[in-house]
């Protein structure tokens, strides 16, 4: 696998001897092609495959038994785009009360509350999780509403904390350190390893945000 | 239940590990697990745990135990070689070794290496999360590092018997760590020429190396060949990351799922053990290929 092979827009870089990295154009293409990914472990396609880690633009396959084999059969797929309404649906309340709210929507040239309207109008998908077990990426806002990370991170982030950077949202699962733009806070568990499923947010899960009163 | 094992002294840094937490990295979870993995599997099988069962892992300087007072341990210490003392009287390294009740077990300091594993017939167990008793120094999950005064619950015995004297002992760590580098997935993300200096020179271990990743020193910097960042993507166990300073790190078990910073290349993990077991000025090569 000394070059890479490329089917349409998906290019597999090979990672070490045991696993592949896929590379597609955009988020939405890595939301295709990770359903793909999964329907085809499901159906007993893949072979062995330890990990399956979406990201940002690749979706990575880790401890993967076979990889040249896998890489060849990776560039003949097709991969059907991903519908709206694929994936489970959670509803997670959140007060409006994050301190960077009014700088969101003056960013946004709007009122606060129309600010906290527009993200529980807005339905979500988990893209990918990193930074911390059970803390999502979530997809789904227009570039247009796409706000920078704060120019200073707080220390600390308390847990339940909506937040906005780039061209994501994201919840806090515990305190942590961050330089998001907070606009919420939600009372919902995002991280339980005792409970099943430990993380809420799994990729490819959607997400709306229902107001409550503070 | 089993009595408990009491920590007398904690040493710099000392876990409970395992083999890791594996499939859970898409939610965040990064694998964790005994950075020496083949000494940590020759102390279960001097004791006849099965695979898997939690040993401890020590870093520089040791730990000190003391059995439950009303039951026996049999040990193993392995990994970095290091003094072993029964009750005040030498015992052997990378051997079953028996702890009367109530007895004081001292690991000491490693005499090379940096990594100890104190394996006890039965193993620690602490409560698993998410399948592994392994502390996860980066995301905090499983047990703190041990303290001293704690205790720490034991496992079953196992049915199978304890080793003979006849188990292969693990070589020492060499003075100069050596590492095979397979290039990919970002190596154009790099010079040629400042990757032909990395295949030629000469790094040394920095004293800032952790559970997450051996960090190098004193080398030529990696050079990019483009400006701005790679979407977060993700990483895997070996990867060598290289941060803007230019200087590799290597990813260990506690590595973050998703990194930013490009991969020029992977370390097999077969010699990753021998990372683990290298001390902060170790001089360090890496051998690339395709």
């Amino acid at each position: 696998m000394s070059s890479t092979p490329t089917a349409g827009s998906l290019r597999v870089l090979p990672v070490g001897d045991r696993a592949l990295l896929l590379e597609v154009d955009s988020t939405a293409q890595v939301a295709a092609l990770h359903a793909e990914l999964l329907r085809r472990r499901a159906a007993g396609e893949l072979g062995e495959v330890a990990e399956i880690v979406p990201a940002a633009r690749t979706v990575l396959l880790d401890g993967v038994t076979a990889p040249a084999t896998l890489a060849a059969r990776v560039t003949g797929w097709t991969v059907p785009p991903l519908t709206e309404s694929e994936g489970p649906l959670f509803t997670v309340p959140v007060r409006y009360d994050g301190p960077d709210l009014p700088e969101v929507a003056e960013h946004w040239g709007v009122s606060p509350a129309e600010a906290a309207e527009v993200i529980g109008g807005t339905t979500f998908r988990v893209a990918f999780c990193g930074f911390a077990p059970g803390f999502g990426y979530l997809t789904g806002l227009p570039p247009h509403l796409h706000v920078p990370r704060r120019g200073t991170p707080r220390t600390a982030v308390p847990a339940g904390s909506l937040g906005l950077a780039g061209e994501y949202a994201g919840v806090y699962p515990r305190s942590s350190p961050g330089g998001w733009q907070l606009i919420g806070t939600t009372d919902t568990a995002l991280w339980d390893p005792a409970r099943e499923p430990a993380a809420l947010f799994a990729p490819g899960a959607r997400v709306r945000f229902t107001e409550v009163a503070p | 239940m089993r009595a408990e094992v009491e920590v007398v002294r904690a040493g710099a840094l000392t876990t409970v590990q395992d083999r890791g937490r594996t499939g859970l990295a898409h939610l965040g979870v990064p694998r964790s697990g005994a950075l020496d993995a083949q000494a940590y599997a020759l102390g279960n099988r001097l004791l006849g745990n099965p695979p898997g069962t939690a040993s401890l892992e020590t870093t520089l300087d040791g730990v000190a135990l003391r059995a439950p007072a009303g039951s026996a341990l049999t040990v193993a210490v392995t990994g970095a070689p290091c003094p072993v003392r029964v009750a005040g009287r030498p015992a052997a390294w990378a051997a079953p070794v028996r702890v009367p009740p109530g007895a004081l077990l001292e690991v000491g300091s490693a005499a090379q290496g940096l990594r100890s594993y104190v394996a006890v017939r039965g193993g620690f167990a602490p409560p698993e999360v998410l399948g592994s008793r392994s502390a996860d120094l980066l995301s905090g999950l499983g047990p703190p590092p041990l303290t001293a005064g704690t205790f720490l619950p034991l496992g079953p015995t196992p049915e199978t018997p304890v080793a003979g004297a006849d188990t292969p002992r693990v070589p020492a760590p060499p003075a100069e760590l050596v590492l095979p580098v397979r290039l990919g997935p970002r190596e154009n993300w790099f010079t040629p020429q400042s990757v032909a200096a990395l295949g030629r020179s000469t790094y040394r271990a920095a004293a800032a190396s952790n559970r997450i990743g051996l960090r190098t020193e004193a080398g030529p910097p990696l050079a990019r060949t483009r400006a701005g960042e790679l979407p977060s993507e993700g990483m895997v166990l070996g990867a060598v990351q290289v941060p803007p300073d230019g200087l590799p790190v290597i990813f260990l078990a506690d590595h973050p799922v998703t990194g930013g910073y490009p991969v020029l290349g992977v370390v097999p993990p077969q010699s990753l053990d021998a990372a683990a077991q290298t001390r902060p000025g170790t001089p360090i090569r890496f051998t690339l290929h395709r």
